[in-house]
């Protein structure tokens, strides 16, 4: 057992489950983007698109997949690369500064996200 | 002639290490690896490996050979040679000791932290715990480990982790033991591997399915004890 108190959610089923789970909502949110996109939009059918409550819902739904997402995945990639058994003290210290960036963007990103879905 | 490359480094004389090159003379027979370095070091006694075996069985005598790990006593050249030339290094990702010798500390770290032996509560059985042949099939895939590292040195999250990740050689015996139906200690046992570096460090790469000698899947039982995580925790 290692343990690790920066994972989402502590527990590597957890966090298996959760990437795998989110993938998949960001994968049908975006081929449903990308299907309204091509289907031809202008600034008023947009207006209404997302003037649906389930829209906003399932855009916040999204926002936050992307953002337990990305926190896992990017997670990964720094406990990988920069480690204390790569790099000495200073991988500590450039770990723990990405994850406060990452975890600080991300942040912003669900803030700023529920600012625009529902306040105009 | 083949052209033969050697990673050579003792770390008493060498700065670093280097690749030494040798001509070797074939014969036109189709040799294994293992014959090649048994030559070329009757020729240079200073070449240093392991070995024991020469049959694929012991596992002693795994190295890089041309890029990809493998068991030298059961590589011949013709599986191997391109251009001829065979370059043999040693396992990647483990410290070397002398040449092709690794130091397999952090591999036998991992196998013994997933307690590779059957535990069970119930009092012993007057003659032997029975198994039936099912049961017993399951094992199958499994128990033909020999431990050589090939898998588990040629596995990236491994080489960033390897003394987080299990590696796919201590996870195919982890899964040995949680497939047993006479191991009564299945719980405790998921409950050590459910963190996020243990089990969840693969990412299904599947480099230990591309080398074992053995042709063993240790990416399939990953899988299996991803499920049996998964089944107890929702």
């Amino acid at each position: 057992m290692v343990t690790a108190v920066t994972s989402f959610g502590r527990s590597g089923t957890s966090d298996w489950l959760v990437q795998r789970v989110s993938g998949v909502i960001l994968l049908v949110y975006f081929v449903f983007l990308a299907w309204v996109v091509l289907a031809g939009v202008d600034y008023a059918s947009w207006k209404a698109l997302f003037g649906q409550t389930w829209v906003k819902v399932f855009s916040l739904m999204a926002l936050l997949s992307l953002a337990a997402h990305s926190w896992i995945g990017l997670w990964s990639v720094v406990t990988d690369y920069l480690t204390e058994r790569m790099m000495g003290t200073t991988g500590n210290v450039l770990r723990i500064s990405a994850q406060l960036v990452i975890a600080l963007v991300l942040f912003v990103y669900v803030v700023w996200g529920v600012q625009i879905l529902w306040g105009y | 002639m083949l052209q033969v490359s050697i990673y050579r480094y003792n770390p008493e004389t060498d700065q670093k290490p280097w690749m030494q090159d040798f001509q070797f003379d074939t014969e036109g027979k189709d040799l294994m690896v293992l014959d090649v370095l048994e030559q070329l070091k009757a020729q240079d006694s200073s070449v240093t490996y392991r070995r024991s075996c020469r049959e694929g069985v012991c596992g002693s005598d795994g190295v890089n050979i041309n890029g990809k790990n493998g068991l030298a006593c059961i590589t011949p050249l013709s599986a191997t040679v391109k251009n001829n030339k065979l370059v043999i290094r040693p396992l990647p990702g483990l410290p070397v000791i002398r040449d092709l010798v690794v130091d397999m500390s952090l591999f036998y770290a991992q196998y013994e932290k997933i307690q590779p032996y059957l535990q069970n509560d119930t009092p012993a059985p007057a003659i032997e715990r029975l198994q039936s042949p099912e049961d017993r099939a399951k094992l199958d895939g499994l128990y033909e480990c020999i431990l050589c590292a090939c898998c588990s040195s040629s596995c990236p999250s491994f080489w960033w982790n390897p003394d987080r990740f299990v590696g796919p050689a201590g996870l195919l015996q982890a899964y040995r033991f949680l497939a047993d139906s006479r191991d009564t200690a299945t719980d405790e046992r998921l409950s050590r591997l459910d963190d996020p570096f243990s089990v969840f460090r693969c990412h299904g790469i599947q480099n230990c399915v591309n080398v074992c000698p053995k042709g063993l899947n240790p990416t399939r039982a990953i899988g299996h004890i991803r499920t049996m995580l998964l089944t107890r925790a929702t």
